[in-house]
């Protein structure tokens, strides 16, 4: 099995989130990239495959240079190889279309990429690419199975989960469940050693155009004072919670 | 050139996030002289989509369609806006919307927003605010294409009445195997418990809780409320609660109108997935705790003794105002 895991790299959560450039550029300043949360689960779930299945797996991010530290890391965690398409991700639309070319080429069976990322929250890329290669998809998979050509997955709906079972060539929008956080892997310094050793295929991209564009940013405005109340006064916080904010 | 709206149901009633779809895509057509057209998919009382400012719907009466299959409904609404000639195609963002929509975009070539909370701006191209980098900022996104799909956070926009007169259309799509190349086995879904997505109100607990098994009394305040449990991550994380229930950056999203979090402490992770709630209430022993800096309305107590007295409370309340 010839699995694809997309990486997206973006701003550890504790990350500042401020803007520059008059709020219409993501201030990277002492800002930490890592591997999107999501797709991590995806990866360590890929590396289970590879240990149970003997999957081969391969790494894909697009992006510029910078984001290659991110891409390394995913290769000392156990990935085989990596591609780095060598352009600026600018919308999710472009994004699936540089993919897209990689999954064609790659002729994978499994694609893995996440629920969304923590950065842009597109929520897009997957079923995108799994639409332009018309590959199925399923998104927000918190279980995944390959047996011969047939995958079993688990999604979580609103209020519960649903079983679904799909062929190959499968994409997938993957999130916590896949695996367990207990299971996530730092790299050691043997991995570290070894993924400096593997190729990291650098991608000419096919310059797709975005559809859509970030004109500019704002924050939240600031918020307003907390009104404390006394833990023997709940009265008062029913009251108020019915008639100040009118929630009950 | 009317909008397209999809009005999504379940059990053949339409959600709440419907007609709030609904009311934003009249919102839409108002800002551009147009109509308001909705799809429905087995949905028998789309009558009340009239209330909402809807002109026409079509109805698509399908059993191949009775369980939610993303390809087929995307196809379905493709079909739909085809038909109608729509430029903007409206969508929630439950998780089922999430599922569909990228694939609808790929199907109309359309540039797609998510996490939209407002209504456009129509001055300088068309240009939608969205959430971004988990709710900790807004992004004033453009969006280029000649056809557009939108989805829109949930409790944005709010239910905005509006008398029309609706007419109803059956609608046939043509429909293949290959939309149905995924094939759904089961569906496990919690019939007597509102979901995290579709709650008006949601009460949230964390390690200050201690242990799983006080939990009895968090079930019972939500219960009271007819409100859905959550919790943070390191509490599913210790499998004291199902995964379903964690929230936070790397959870489940919460824009709720009522976030009541107990024994949390309000790290920046949790805060950022559950700050597009309208009100949040904190109940924790420490004054220091950063969800005091969060939240509108705190108690800086012990869930111990505070939630079984909110709970007897809130139950004489609701006695005297039903
Ligand atoms: C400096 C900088 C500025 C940027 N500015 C913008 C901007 O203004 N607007 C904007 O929309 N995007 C911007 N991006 C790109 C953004 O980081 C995403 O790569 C891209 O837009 C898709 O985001 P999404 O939220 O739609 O992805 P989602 O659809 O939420 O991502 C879901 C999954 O798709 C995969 N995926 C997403 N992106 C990539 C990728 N680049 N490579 C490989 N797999 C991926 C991952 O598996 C991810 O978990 C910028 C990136 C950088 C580095
Ligand atoms: C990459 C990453 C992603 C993350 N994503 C998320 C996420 O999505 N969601 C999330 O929740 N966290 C997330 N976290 C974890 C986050 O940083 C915190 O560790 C976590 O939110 C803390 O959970 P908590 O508030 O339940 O526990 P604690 O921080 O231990 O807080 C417990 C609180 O309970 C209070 N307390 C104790 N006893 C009582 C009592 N008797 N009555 C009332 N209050 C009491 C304490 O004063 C304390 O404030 C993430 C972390 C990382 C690194």
């Amino acid at each position: 099995m010839k699995i694809l895991v997309c990486i997206s790299h973006v701003p550890d959560t504790t990350s500042k989130i401020n803007f520059v450039e008059d709020d219409t550029k993501f201030d990277t300043g002492g800002v930490q990239f890592v591997i999107n949360p999501n797709d991590e689960f995806g990866l360590t779930r890929a590396m289970w495959f590879k240990d149970k299945q003997g999957a081969t797996v391969d790494v894909v991010t697009v992006g510029g240079k910078d984001t290659e530290p991110t891409i390394r890391k995913a290769l000392a965690i156990g990935a085989d190889s990596a591609h780095r398409v060598d352009t600026e991700p600018l919308d999710g639309f472009q994004v699936a279309k540089e993919l897209a070319e990689v999954a064609k080429d790659g002729k994978y069976d499994l694609i893995i990429a996440g629920r969304e990322s923590i950065d842009y929250n597109g929520g897009m890329v997957p079923g995108m690419l799994a639409k332009l290669i018309g590959a199925n998809f399923i998104n927000t998979c918190v279980s995944l199975e390959v047996e011969g050509d047939t995958a079993t997955a688990v999604r979580e709906i609103d209020g519960g989960k649903e079983t679904l079972k799909s062929s190959l060539p499968l994409v997938i929008g993957g999130q916590k469940g896949l695996v367990e956080e207990s299971d996530l892997k730092i790299p050691n310094m043997r991995g570290i050693m070894m993924a400096r050793k593997k190729p990291l295929n650098v991608v000419e991209p096919i310059s797709a155009d975005s559809l859509t564009e970030a004109k500019s940013f704002r924050k939240p405005k600031p918020k307003g004072e907390i009104t404390l109340v006394d833990a023997d006064n709940l009265d008062k916080l029913i009251d108020l919670l019915h008639n100040e904010a009118k929630a009950i | 050139m009317s909008i397209l709206v999809y009005t999504e149901s379940e059990n053949g009633k339409l959600k709440k996030a419907a007609f709030e779809v609904a009311s934003y895509a009249k919102g839409i057509a108002d800002l551009m002289s147009t109509s308001v057209t909705a799809v429905s998919i087995n949905a028998d009382n789309v009558e009340e989509l009239k209330n909402y400012g809807v002109d026409k719907v079509l109805k698509v009466s399908n059993d191949k369609l009775s369980k939610f299959n993303a390809d087929a409904y995307a196809e379905v609404i493709t079909q739909a806006s085809k038909k109608e000639d729509s430029k903007i195609v409206i969508v929630s963002q439950s998780a089922n919307a999430k599922y569909l929509a990228p694939l609808l975009a790929v199907n109309l070539e359309a540039g797609y927003a998510s996490n939209i909370v407002a209504l456009p701006k129509l001055d300088e191209g068309f240009v939608v605010e969205r959430t971004a980098f988990t709710n900790k900022a807004f992004s004033m996104t453009s969006i280029s294409t000649d056809v557009k799909v939108l989805g829109l956070s949930s409790n944005a926009f709010g239910l905005k009445e509006n008398e029309a007169s609706l007419s109803e259309e059956d609608f046939s799509p043509e429909l293949s195997d290959a939309n149905f190349g995924i094939d759904v086995v089961s569906v496990d879904k919690n019939k007597d418990k509102v979901s995290i997505a579709d709650a008006e109100i949601v009460v949230s607990a964390g390690r200050g809780m201690k242990g799983p098994e006080n939990w009895e009394m968090i079930e019972e305040l939500a219960d009271v409320l007819n409100a859905a449990t959550a919790c943070s991550k390191p509490v599913s994380d210790m499998g004291w609660r199902p995964h379903s229930e964690h929230v936070g950056q790397t959870g489940k999203p919460v824009a709720t109108n009522l976030y009541i979090a107990i024994g949390i402490s309000g790290a920046i992770q949790h805060l950022a997935g559950i700050s597009a709630s309208k009100n949040k209430v904190v109940i924790n022993t420490d004054p220091e705790a950063p969800f005091f800096k969060a939240a509108d309305y705190g108690i800086v107590g012990d869930a111990f003794e505070v939630v079984p007295e909110l709970i007897e409370k809130l139950k004489e309340f609701k006695a005297n105002n039903s």
